[in-house]
């Protein structure tokens, strides 16, 4: 019983404090997971880290779905999931729908012209750090390649991006082990 | 099937097929969102879909879940919403749980390595191409001058003076909010002064 209380808690802290997406919030994790109730150790932590980064899906949950699990079974599982998903989603519902009423007003319809290009130039400096740390994973030309191939397959063959993340996992997982 | 049960299983789906194919964390995952909702199923315009984005990305906690959610509320209301979001976050949830007696396995395997690497430049594709659909709204709407004068404004406060992306997302939504007020203004100043000329 303490112990979902516990776990409600620091995932809710952990999350609504951390701004920008999964990723900001993972010091903040650490913070709670190890360093305040010590649900796993440093190593324990480290280790679900790098099993969090070779899945899929958002990291947030993957981590409280783990400790929660870890520390307090399925119910424990559910709560971290729950204090760290429903605040920030019902926040986000909330206000959209307050935004919804007014759709026809000049005044939304400003700000949602305003906030285009700050998405784009976010969406930019994203392009930017991912390209980047591609290059250095493999190469200018393995990266170019594959950005090069993709784009075309996307953009002017209209293939849905799920084939065409398949096959690069089928490119990387058969060639590009070879640089890894 | 009817037209309510069909449209909670493309949600399902899609959802699904966001979560397990979305590598890098939240950010990743956003083009893939946006192909499924606007390009695929069109249950909302891009215009709409920036806005959530936006207002999403000022709001703490995960980016990935506060999307998902408000698609599946958009959609079906509560029900849409808790279903949006189990189906986006449990196999990976499940698959935590269960790879974790083989986690040295996974993250030493260069076969893992090299698929996870294979990935990065399509999403820097998929990220590109929707830096240039949001820029190109911007020039739509906003015209050339002011379009690219509020680039530049973004991207210094942004990238420059490191001011946080809640700040300067409230900053332009604040200035957005009497936007065409100021506009409709100046535009009536600006005749008022040519007829004073002539």
């Amino acid at each position: 019983m303490t112990v979902w209380i516990q776990l409600m808690i620091g995932f809710f802290l952990a999350n609504a404090l951390g701004y920008g997406g999964g990723p900001s919030s993972i010091p903040l994790m650490y913070e709670e997971i190890v360093s305040h109730y010590h649900w796993l150790n440093n190593q324990e932590f480290s280790n679900m880290l790098a099993l969090g980064n070779a899945l899929p899906g958002p990291i947030a949950t993957k981590i409280a779905a783990f400790v929660g699990f870890d520390a307090g079974g399925w119910v424990g599982m559910l709560v971290a999931l729950g204090a760290t998903v429903i605040p920030s989603a019902a926040a986000l519902i909330f206000l959209l729908r307050v935004l919804e009423k007014h759709r026809h007003s000049l005044v939304v319809k400003g700000m949602t012209l305003l906030v285009q290009p700050v998405i784009a130039i976010m969406m930019v400096v994203l392009t930017w750090q991912m390209g980047k740390s591609s290059i250095s994973s493999i190469g200018i030309w393995h990266s170019l390649g594959i950005a090069a191939v993709s784009f075309w397959a996307m953009e002017k063959l209209k293939l849905h991006p799920a084939l065409v993340i398949v096959a690069a996992f089928a490119y990387g997982g058969i060639v590009l082990q070879h640089s890894m | 099937m009817n037209n309510s049960w069909k449209l909670y299983w493309q949600l399902s789906i899609a959802m699904i097929r966001t979560g397990i194919l979305g590598y890098g964390g939240g950010p990743s995952v956003i083009p893939l969102i946006r192909y499924e909702a606007v390009t695929r199923y069109r249950w909302m315009e891009d215009d709409e879909f920036g806005e959530t984005l936006a207002i999403a990305n000022a709001l703490p906690g995960p980016i990935a879940t506060k999307m998902a959610a408000y698609i599946g509320y958009k959609l079906k209301g509560n029900v849409g919403a808790v279903l949006a979001v189990i189906t986006h976050i449990l196999p990976s949830c499940i698959a935590m749980i269960a790879l974790l007696s083989v986690v040295s396995v996974l993250s030493t395997s260069k076969v893992v390595a090299g698929m996870i690497a294979g990935v990065a430049p399509v999403v820097a594709v998929m990220l590109g191409v929707m830096a240039y659909e949001f820029a190109k709204k911007t020039i739509d709407g906003l015209g050339k001058v002011m379009g690219i004068a509020m680039f530049l404004l973004a991207f210094l406060l942004l990238e420059t003076v490191h001011i946080h992306p809640a700040i300067v997302i409230i900053l332009f939504l604040a200035y957005g909010s009497i936007h065409f007020r100021t506009a409709a203004k100046w535009k009536k100043e600006h005749k008022n002064k040519e007829s004073e000329k002539a």
